[in-house]
């Protein structure tokens, strides 16, 4: 603790304490998307939001990207207040629609963050250059959006939220609107990238194989309101070490089985037996 | 495969634009020639007009006149160019007029995208703008405008004309461009959040590149309407050198002269259509911006 250096380690690159959003509504008391939430996430880390629709997940993600303020608590951002962190493009963003600008080619749309910070043309070039190989789009550089599938839109999506080589990701349901076999190879792709860039991640998915297949931790929130149930280490291991075969793992489909098992522990205890609704099994 | 697969989908438009303009000849000299010289009447109610040569001369009675001169006077110029040199000056005053009213109507619409409290304060009187009739407030602009004189400036007429012009032209410009700059997806917006850009930045990277789709056929219709405006204006102001005031000469001669009234009629057709056409350069210019357009 007396160096500066062992300082900025134990700083975290996400850091929730406390969190309550209530969406006010013309009647009543309001809808509580999220009741007293903490959460650290560690630099490098890669954390999956997990559960049933309604539970906040999404809410807590656009929280700590300062696209919403939260009604009580604090959230920080490698140790800036989140408003902070977004003004200084500490994170990169993608959302489930992969929300490309249709007039610009997948190279403009790569290069769109740097240009409107301001980065010079021949810089901007090879960085775009650069993230189009790493999710293997070369060929496609000069295309327009319109051109091309779904799959390939999220990649340059995914591009485009690395370009300023952000500390930490934010991904919401990213792979949502994918058919299964894109899916799986988009998430292979993104355990590489995360290997290669060493970014935290916060990952939202309805998914369960795919939030075991790329977390370090599975955080399983539940509905109404929205509260951490539980937080499952997944443990398989460096992710440049995940491959293919992984999804073949024992340990996998033991994590797999624990965070099913969380999420419909309300369905055993009888409860609330809707509550596990909108979450894959698959 | 059709036949026709080939043929490129712009020259085809074109192609079946030519066919309807024959088609329309054809019908009017098939009525001309098989209709009761009389006209249709039900009752006391004509429903279509009379078939004598006066009422409807041949399209080539009008074709041929527009290349006599205008009157028997030994001076006059053929008809084609007298209609041509007024339908110049009508376009100039209604490239001045649309050129106002985009302004304008741009500038609204910004106004109004920036702030909620415009949009509530300004769009309804946008709208009710344009209840009022051309009529009533052409003789109004002009007197105003008679009194406006500062240095060497001196408002005249054809200024007048032009603000009229311009006060049907910037309604469409200031709906359509409103409607084009709130056009962009949520998602688009906040990424803009996200990247901690302000309103100016937005507004040129994203929501006025998203706005061209609405902006085109917005720009085409104050063109058109800055046309009609500039001709309705022309009569009612009494402007002298322009195509509307030809309409209303012209239209003394039909007695014994049929195929003359319609020459300044053809000449503001053309004007339209070529106010609508700079407007489609415009677009062509902007065919990057209109991508969604086209896959969907």
């Amino acid at each position: 603790m007396t160096t500066t250096t062992s300082f900025a380690v134990d700083v975290p690159a996400v850091n929730v304490h406390g969190v309550s959003r209530i969406f006010a509504a013309r009647k009543g008391p309001g809808v509580t998307a999220l009741d007293d939430v903490s959460l650290t996430v560690a630099p490098g880390e890669f954390v999956s939001l997990i559960g049933p629709s309604g539970c906040g997940k999404s809410t807590l993600l656009r929280l700590i990207a300062d696209l919403d303020v939260p009604t009580s608590g604090r959230i920080e951002v490698f140790g800036k207040p989140a408003r902070q962190a977004r003004i200084d493009q500490d994170y990169g963003i993608a959302f489930q629609q992969a929300g490309l600008l249709p007039w610009r080619t997948v190279a403009g749309n790569i290069e769109l963050p740097l240009e409107l910070h301001g980065v010079g043309k021949a810089a901007r070039r090879r960085r775009a250059a650069e993230l189009i190989a790493l999710v293997g789009l070369s060929d496609f550089a000069a295309h327009f959006p319109d051109q091309l599938s779904g799959g390939m839109q999220q990649r340059v999506a995914i591009a485009r939220s690395l370009a300023e080589s952000p500390s930490l990701l934010l991904m919401d349901e990213p792979f949502g609107a994918l058919d299964e076999m894109t899916r799986e190879r988009m998430q292979n792709e993104l355990v590489r990238i995360c290997a290669e860039t060493q970014a935290a991640v916060v990952f939202v998915t309805h998914s369960i194989p795919e939030a075991v297949f790329l977390s370090n931790r599975v955080v399983v929130l539940e509905p109404r309101p929205g509260r951490i149930r539980s937080i499952v280490s997944v443990g398989l291991g460096a992710p440049s070490g995940r491959g293919e075969d992984l999804r073949e793992d024992e340990g996998f489909f033991r994590s797999l089985s624990e965070v099913r098992d969380l999420l419909h522990g309300d369905e055993a205890a009888g409860a609330s037996p809707a509550g596990a609704r909108g979450v894959e099994t698959r | 495969m059709r036949r026709d697969a080939h043929v490129h989908p712009r020259l085809r438009g074109g192609l079946f634009g030519l066919a309807g303009l024959v088609l329309l000849a054809l019908i009017w000299e098939l009525y001309k020639a098989l209709g009761p010289v009389d006209g249709v009447v039900i009752g006391t109610l004509t429903v279509l007009p009379r078939t004598t040569d006066l009422a409807m001369p041949h399209l080539w009675v009008m074709f041929d006149r527009l290349f006599e001169p205008v009157t028997g006077a030994a001076s006059a110029l053929p008809l084609w160019q007298a209609v041509s040199q007024g339908s110049l000056f009508t376009l100039g005053i209604a490239a001045v007029g649309w050129l106002v009213g985009v302004t304008v109507g741009l500038a609204l619409a910004l106004l109004m995208q920036r702030f909620r409290l415009a949009e509530s304060a300004i769009l309804p009187w946008i709208i009710l703008s344009q209840t009022v009739p051309l009529i009533a407030i052409a003789p109004l602009v002009r007197r105003w405008g008679a009194q406006i004189q500062f240095g060497d400036f001196t408002w005249e007429s054809w200024m007048s004309v032009a603000l009229i012009a311009s006060y049907l032209a910037f309604f469409p410009v200031s709906i359509g461009a409103l409607r084009g700059l709130a056009s962009p997806d949520a998602n688009h917006v906040d990424l803009m959040h996200c990247y901690a850009v302000g309103w100016w930045k937005t507004l040129w990277r994203l929501r006025l590149p998203a706005s061209v789709g609405y902006l085109l056929p917005a720009l085409r219709l104050a063109a058109v309407s800055a046309v009609v405006g500039s001709v309705v204006a022309e009569v009612s102001i009494g402007l002298r050198g322009g195509i509307g005031r030809l309409i209303v000469e012209y239209a003394g001669a039909a007695g014994n002269d049929p195929g003359k009234p319609w020459a300044p009629i053809f000449g503001s057709i053309l004007v339209g259509l070529v106010a609508a056409g700079f407007v489609g350069l415009i677009g062509l210019f902007l065919r990057r911006f209109r991508r969604g357009e086209a896959s969907a």
